[in-house]
């Protein structure tokens, strides 16, 4: 009696296998004979989480009919790396994958991407030095394409500004006080958050303030996670956190989306494709919103970094890399694709001549007619910096400290040190060569 | 043990518990009641008939052992094998061939038993955990043994009612509770003012998603065990003076006690796995750290930093551990449960 569930679930299993096997095989079968990478067509699977990328795809198909792109929606964030990785170490990865720069030096360090400096290697003029440099890693390969970027700068409640007396903070200073006089105005209201699961966000705001967490000297890594700069933009933030004039609540989380619909948050310093997130999680703003460039750290300067942004890279095993190298210049360079990138993918494209173009602001931030040249200035003014080939344990260190420094208000130049343990100690127990 | 269950089986399954439906446990079955003395001829002849069968044991066995074998045991000799195993990096790490895979002998079990937040997470765990299982068993005993009186008016309502949560997954479960508990979203908010997601609370909340989920199951089992219990004991107390507070102490409870025992092995391992609740919590809050729980800090160990070499090595000591506790478990309870039969 008991057994029989039992079997039928085992049955089930079995079958599910045999299921997954057999839709597995053809899909391989005509790999193997592909490795020529000439003729025949080909099928390219990619994983991407940007929305609206199976329509570009069809467009690339329906000229295309030798090598045809399948895509696979992913969730975004650090959960599509570990996929990648999981699915790499596995032998089964997709050809294709969409690969946030600060993940693509695990991706290299891990084998999982290849290098296409021979078939991309032609489209280096299109993107500028700083974009390059993330996808080269500064050695002389090449490991994708850059997509699209994140520059940061300062979107802010315009409205709110006005019914609290303030204007657009241009350095840090101004804003600390406009926070100060904000939520003495109304203790329910915040001028901004600071975020404890972002550590993406914090690495922006590190980059603007000339911090350099990585670095390659000849054939040794240098860590900083813990350098001058980074220390003095996380106590700044506690500093804040710490006198209650910035609340502690995470972003993108129902809480914040809250407080943001609610007016009850009048500032994110985020990159450019804030439109997007704030359209979808706060729709009572329209409209209500401006950005304004990132306050800085001495009057006068212009500095930026970036949040986000991503490559597309070819999987080291996929079979078909000259066809995939093949789509993926199409998709980050040909006017057409950049245009659909634009339209359907909502990003803000890599490549130069793209940005360029684009005019019409997004429909949220209607009033604002410069959105496109402010996120122009933005690009340009933002400074990155190399990332290390252990980015998922650096920026777990971070939600693990910052969680805790901003629940107890105790020291975020103390969590800070943390990170840079945390990344040190990971990469001697594995043999990296680190700089003294 | 099995006795009760199958008869209370039995008496689920035919709705009714009228009086010839549930079968007293020490009934002897019809296949052994043939004679005491001449139950040794009939050996030989099964022996026969296994002989005669031929292959056909193993035939009727294969499915079985061919899915232990590629579900179950393949994969433990191969989370054993990749504990022994590390990454070395030579150099940037960059470029074909600077990662290797070593052996590693024992040195990650050495670390995953020497890690301080390994042993944290099974402080938090065995906090949260004496927490879940005193309220949900509590309740689940006390549930069943008011269902089982005499008095209970909607009874089938309630018991599906208290069964629901169950059906709900963890996960959505969590969700649920957890847009509950936020300040500023919650409607409890106005009835409590305390911060339900705070470092003092945490646990408790945790604890409360894992009751309101657990409860119904573990009623369940424990009622159904009830219903196995003959009429006539009860019939007997009942003679005997005995009002339902006294059988439900008396008899009910003491003939409970192998369910009850059941159901806590299982709460034990339940709760030593725990790794949905505080994950799906911890976006919402920055009270759970990433190793919250031990089964957390395989996880990150294995997909977020990437060395599924210490993670394969901390998930033996996590098994080896929850063996260590639920056998000890039924050790110490042995002889209550089972010490009549």
């Amino acid at each position: 009696m008991r057994a029989r569930p039992l079997a039928a679930a085992a049955a089930a299993i079995v079958a599910a296998g045999i299921a997954t096997g057999c839709s597995s095989e053809p899909a391989a079968a005509p790999r193997p004979a592909e490795t020529s990478a000439a003729a025949g067509p080909v099928t390219l699977t990619y994983w991407t989480w940007a929305p609206g990328m199976d329509k570009i795809a069809k467009v690339w198909n329906a000229a295309h009919p030798d090598i045809t792109v399948k895509v696979s929606k992913q969730a975004g964030g650090d959960d599509a790396s570990a996929k990648f990785l999981t699915a790499a170490k596995a032998g089964n990865p997709p050809d294709l994958v969409q690969a946030e720069y600060q993940h693509l030096p695990s991706f290299v360090a891990a084998e999982a991407v290849a290098d296409i400096k021979a078939e991309v290697g032609a489209s280096r003029a299109e993107f500028s030095e700083g974009l390059w440099k993330m996808v080269t890693l500064g050695t002389d390969a090449v490991y994708g394409l850059p997509q699209d970027s994140g520059p940061m700068m300062l979107f802010y409640r315009k409205d709110l500004f006005d019914k609290y007396g303030i204007a657009p903070p241009k350095t840090w200073d101004e804003y600390a006080e406009a926070a100060r006089k904000v939520h003495k105005a109304d203790p329910k209201v915040y001028l901004g958050t600071f975020s404890s699961k972002d550590p993406g966000s914090f690495a922006g705001l590190a980059q603007q303030a000339g911090a350099q967490w990585w670095s390659i000297d000849g054939q040794s890594w240098k860590v900083a996670v813990a350098d001058e700069p980074t220390k003095k933009v996380a106590d700044y933030w506690g500093g804040l956190v710490k006198e209650g004039v910035i609340d502690g609540i995470p972003y993108f989380t129902p809480e914040w989306n809250k407080a943001l619909n609610d007016g009850r948050l009048l500032t994110w310093p985020c990159a450019v494709w804030a439109p997007g997130v704030l359209s979808a999680n706060a729709p009572k703003g329209k409209d209500r919103w401006a950005v304004a460039p990132l306050p800085q750290w001495t009057a006068g300067e212009g500095h930026s970094g970036f949040w986000g942004g991503s490559s597309v890279a070819v999987s080291a095993k996929s079979p078909n890399k000259a066809a995939a190298a093949r789509f993926i210049t199409w998709l980050n360079t040909d006017p057409e694709a950049l245009r659909l990138l634009v339209e359907e993918a909502a990003i803000y494209p890599a490549a130069g001549k793209a940005q360029a173009a684009m005019t019409k602001a997004p429909d949220y931030f209607a009033g604002q007619a410069d959105f496109w040249q402010q996120a122009a200035t933005a690009a340009t003014a933002a400074r990155g910096f190399t990332f290390g080939p252990n980015v998922g344990v650096t920026y777990n260190a971070f939600k693990d400290a910052f969680d805790q420094a901003v629940a107890k208000k105790t020291s975020f130049s103390a969590a800070v040190q943390a990170m840079q343990d945390a990344t040190v100690a990971d990469m001697r127990k594995s043999g990296f060569q680190l700089a003294p | 043990m099995t006795e009760p269950l199958t008869g209370a089986a039995r008496a689920a399954g035919s709705g009714a518990d009228t009086a010839p439906g549930p079968v007293p446990g020490p009934v002897p079955g019809p296949a052994t009641g043939s004679p005491a003395r001449p139950g040794r001829p009939p050996r030989p002849g099964r022996g026969d008939a296994a002989r005669r069968g031929g292959a056909a044991p193993y035939l009727f066995l294969l499915p079985a052992v061919l899915l232990f074998t590629l579900f179950f045991a393949v994969p433990i000799c191969y989370t054993a094998y990749l504990a022994t195993r590390r990454i070395k990096v030579s150099g940037l790490g960059l470029g074909r061939g600077s990662r290797r895979e070593v052996s590693a002998g024992l040195d990650n079990f050495a670390t995953a038993l020497a890690d301080g937040e390994l042993w944290a997470g099974w402080l938090r765990v065995l906090g949260y955990g004496a927490l879940v299982l005193a309220a949900m068993l509590g309740l689940a005993v006390l549930f069943a043994l008011l269902l089982d009186s005499a008095t209970v008016r909607l009874a089938r309502f309630s018991r599906i009612a208290i069964y629901l949560p169950y059906a709900v997954p963890g996960v959505a479960a969590t969700l649920m509770w957890g847009f509950l508990y936020l300040p500023s979203l919650s409607p409890l908010r106005g009835l409590l003012d305390a911060d339900l997601l705070g470092p003092g609370t945490v646990t408790f909340s945790m604890a409360n998603i894992a009751v309101w989920g657990g409860v119904g199951f573990n009623m369940l089992v424990l009622y159904t065990a009830l219903r196995a219990v003959p009429g006539e004991l009860y019939e007997a107390a009942r003679l005997d003076g005995g009002g339902e507070v006294r059988i439900a102490l008396r008899i009910k409870l003491p003939l409970l006690m192998p369910a009850i025992i059941l159901t806590t092995v299982f709460s034990i391992i339940a709760t030593i796995q725990v790794f949905a609740e505080p994950t799906a919590l911890r976006p919402l809050t920055n009270t759970i750290g990433s190793t919250w729980s031990p089964l957390m800090k395989v996880y990150r160990d294995a997909f977020v930093t990437g060395d599924l070499y210490s993670a394969a090595a901390t998930s033996i000591v996590i098994a080896a551990i929850s063996l260590v506790l639920s056998f000890g478990f039924l050790r110490v309870v042995r002889d209550r449960a089972f010490g009549e039969g």
